[in-house]
């Protein structure tokens, strides 16, 4: 298994993704620099958190018309899983891979903590490791983490069982302080049509080994592994 | 030339900055303010001298970089 992580001027979460990549696939991850159009094949792509171009424009907004994201955006019209975390979240809605957008964070507030989140779907490469409903514990470190689309959307998302992720409180239920960003539907995390692009605001790179106080993490990227061993 | 370009929410997405600037006017003791939407103001200078094909052009530029047309508006003026 080879995966790659993008990196841009900017990324701040790519040795993590990289170190986790590693820790949980045993194999070669790529470092691969954002101006870089000659991506070699792998088997899983991340886009890392960070604040890519200094979130100049909108958050994400320059990233997605790198040389790197146009072939990223090829690899997954091919089915390559792909995974955006964070920043990795905004740049691919940007791209249009994912619907929506993240907006600033309804307080107004950075906000830096772990959140639970119920698993909404296992019907996904990366969530196919967790049970239906099981609620796991991810941190999340974001300015503009509120996400926004149409009604029409937020529809089409439920009824096609797109929400990987909701922000829930530690037993399960919604409301509360659970949602920390003031995202539509307590959406923490979205697949796309063809189910092999994940965007979430969490982090599970940062939860995957006990060392780090936790690894729920862990089984999203299994799950990612195991559909493309 | 310059293109004078105004990026603005949609009606209907929430404006968490506006609303704070909203709530600070307040705070400065300047009433009746019913509301405060936020958006960006960008310049363009063109080399070209042909506005029409400006418009185009930085209509173009609104749609795939300026602007997130899920949320946002635009509107161009070509001076």
């Amino acid at each position: 298994m080879k995966s790659a992580v993008i990196v841009f001027p900017g990324s701040n979460c790519d040795r993590d993704a990289q170190t986790a990549l590693r820790d949980v696939t045993g194999g070669d991850v790529i470092m691969h620099w954002h101006q870089d159009a000659q991506l070699p094949p792998v088997d899983l792509i991340v886009v890392p958190g960070g604040f890519s171009y200094g979130d100049y424009l909108r958050c994400g907004a320059m990233a997605a018309h790198s040389a790197a994201m146009r072939e990223v955006a090829r690899r997954a019209e091919a089915g390559v899983p792909v995974i955006g975390i964070c920043n990795g979240f905004q740049i691919l809605t940007e791209v249009g891979l994912l619907p929506g957008v993240l907006m600033r964070n309804a307080n107004l507030k950075f906000v830096c903590r772990d959140v639970y989140l119920s698993v909404e779907t296992t019907s996904t490469p990366f969530t196919r490791g967790y049970e239906q409903g099981q609620v796991v514990r991810f941190p999340v470190a974001h300015h503009d983490g509120n996400y926004f689309a149409d009604d029409e959307t937020l529809k089409r998302l439920a009824d096609e069982d797109r929400v990987a992720f909701r922000y829930v409180n530690a037993d399960g239920s919604r409301g509360g302080s659970a949602n920390p960003n003031g995202s539509a539907d307590d959406i923490a995390g979205v697949i796309n049509e063809k189910r092999n692009v994940l965007g979430m605001m969490p982090h599970p790179e940062r939860l995957v080994d006990l060392a780090q106080g936790g690894d729920d993490g862990r089984a999203l990227i299994q799950g990612a592994l195991a559909a493309v061993a | 030339m310059k293109a004078k370009i105004h990026v603005t929410l949609k009606n209907g997405v929430l404006d968490p900055q506006g609303k704070a600037v909203q709530s600070a006017l307040a705070a400065l003791g300047f009433d009746g303010v019913d509301g405060v939407r936020q958006g960006k103001y960008i310049e363009i200078d063109l080399a070209g001298s042909d506005p029409a094909a400006a418009k185009i052009q930085v209509d173009e530029m609104c749609k795939k970089l300026l602007a997130n047309t899920v949320i946002e508006n635009y509107s161009v003026e070509i001076e």
